[in-house]
């Protein structure tokens, strides 16, 4: 379990209100989190003051799983 | 056919309590819900006392963190006051009321200004791309009226009144005009205001329409006392579940009062300046809307604000509209207690003339010492009054000049 992993997860369970165990690598933001449009535009931006990067609106509408956010953080950071 | 419409369930939030019971034995004993102000610090401010919602956790009433999180404070306070009213009526949507013929009125004066406030300051400091994308479904005023259907399933009329401090009354006299007409068969209605925030505690004192007597906060709330120095702020939320007579018949639901009347007016006048023609018009209107003599009103729940004009311009024009009757009734400001909880005020004090009626119980004026003398009618000062009351109205008067009036009756079939 990397640390930006930990990070993002600690972000997700305050956000969207759900189980630390839910948040697996696989899950989905809006299927599998209960997160709506509006969530998702939240927490690209707590995870953009938490790694103090920025992440384009192109981008942010490719990320769907905490998978991918780890990753992206992961290469941009 | 015009229905009968009743009122079926009523919800508070406020500094006094958030049951109906503890709000109305504390309005009974007389007790002052203001205090110095702990959510800000006042320092600078010229007053720095209100009547605040200590240790308010949305999810001690069962709301979600994760949604509370979506909810500005006066939101809050509306779906809370909302669940206990429907609680409190035994009304359960889908099972003994058609979604589709419950409705939402419950208002706000001002909506969310705390997020306003709170997403303005992100903006100055950390720039455009950090406003929050919940401030706009967060701030707007009718959001109370949107989330209490969410949460309900209410799917009948929904929509909201904002009329500054007449907000409540007005939620409630239309409401009781849309089952009058069979529009819907239950509103839920009234209103919520959270705005004991740093910048509206400057813009009211800087209007110098509020109270600096800051040394001792539980007598600054004074109506139609002589020493009355302004308006103390309150905050919460008031909601009545009103309901078609035949409705309520049909599912069994306990009755509190019939509202029986409802008018409005205009001032036509200044935007905080009230003038008493505009409150006198209302009166009538409301008395004439309920089909009875002025003589038939026992009881006035005052918009009675403590501020020095609108005291005096209240009285002058209960004279107006009642002749020598307006020395008979009783007048009493429970703002005096609760502080002017601007548009939840009026949904506030239909659950007191609700349960005044109810009762047979006046809550008093607390802090009128010395009366003005241009003040001269029966406030019940100081001590709640047992009176088997009938009929009793209440008032409420915005900045704009925007006036409401209700009537209730004593339920009799």
């Amino acid at each position: 379990m990397s640390d930006v992993y930990e990070r993002v997860k600690r972000i997700v369970v305050e956000r969207l209100g759900v189980e630390e165990a839910e948040v697996t690598s696989e899950a989905n933001f809006k299927d599998d989190l209960g997160a709506d449009s509006l969530d998702v535009v939240e927490l690209v931006m707590e995870l953009e003051d938490e790694f103090d990067l920025e992440i384009s609106d192109e981008d942010a509408e490719k990320i769907t799983t905490v998978g991918e956010v780890v990753n992206y953080i992961q290469s941009h950071a | 056919m015009k229905q009968r419409v009743v009122v079926t369930g009523m919800g508070v939030v406020s500094s006094l309590g958030t049951d109906l019971n503890t709000f109305w034995n504390a309005l009974l004993a007389g007790k002052s819900g203001v205090s110095l102000v702990e959510a800000f610090d006042m320092t600078e401010y010229p007053t720095k006392i209100a009547a605040e919602v200590k240790n308010f956790n949305p999810e001690d009433y069962g709301i979600d963190k994760k949604d509370a999180r979506k909810m500005d404070r006066f939101v809050q306070f509306g779906l809370v006051a909302s669940l206990s009213a429907i609680k409190d009526a035994d009304l359960r949507i889908g099972e003994n009321a058609d979604p589709e013929r419950v409705g939402v009125s419950v208002g706000s004066g001002i909506g969310g200004l705390g997020t306003w406030e709170d997403q303005h300051t992100i903006l100055m400091e950390k720039g455009p791309r950090r406003v929050s994308p919940f401030f706009i479904p967060m701030m707007i005023a009718n959001m109370a009226s949107g989330q209490i259907s969410i949460a309900t399933g209410a799917k009948g009329p929904n929509t909201t009144t904002v009329t500054a401090c007449a907000t409540g009354t007005h939620s409630i006299g239309d409401s009781f005009k849309l089952i009058q007409r069979g529009d819907a068969e239950v509103m839920i209605c009234g209103g919520a205001e959270a705005t004991i925030r740093p910048i509206a505690m400057a813009g009211f004192s800087n209007m110098r329409a509020m109270s600096t007597r800051n040394d001792e906060p539980e007598k600054a709330s004074r109506p139609f006392d002589i020493d009355r120095d302004g308006f103390v702020m309150g905050e919460g939320a008031g909601v009545l579940v009103l309901e078609s007579l035949e409705h309520a018949q049909n599912r069994g639901a306990r009755i509190y009062a019939e509202v029986i009347g409802y008018g409005m007016s205009g001032d036509a006048h200044h935007m905080t300046e009230p003038d008493p023609d505009g409150a006198a018009r209302c009166m009538k209107r409301a008395v004439k809307d309920a089909g009875i003599e002025p003589e038939a009103i026992e009881y006035i729940n005052a918009h009675g604000t403590s501020t020095p004009v609108g005291d005096k311009s209240e009285t002058t024009a209960i004279k107006e509209t009642f002749g020598d009757h307006a020395y008979k009734l009783a007048v009493s400001s429970t703002k005096s207690m609760t502080g002017h909880m601007l548009g939840a005020a009026g949904g506030v004090e239909a659950v007191i003339l609700g349960l005044a009626l109810q009762n047979g119980i006046l809550p008093p004026t607390i802090n009128l010492d010395r009366q003005d003398p241009e003040c001269d009618l029966d406030y019940v000062p100081n001590e709640p009054r047992r009176a088997d009351i009938s009929v009793a109205l209440s008032n409420s008067f915005g900045f704009g000049g925007h006036n409401a009036t209700i009537i209730m009756r004593k339920y009799e079939a």
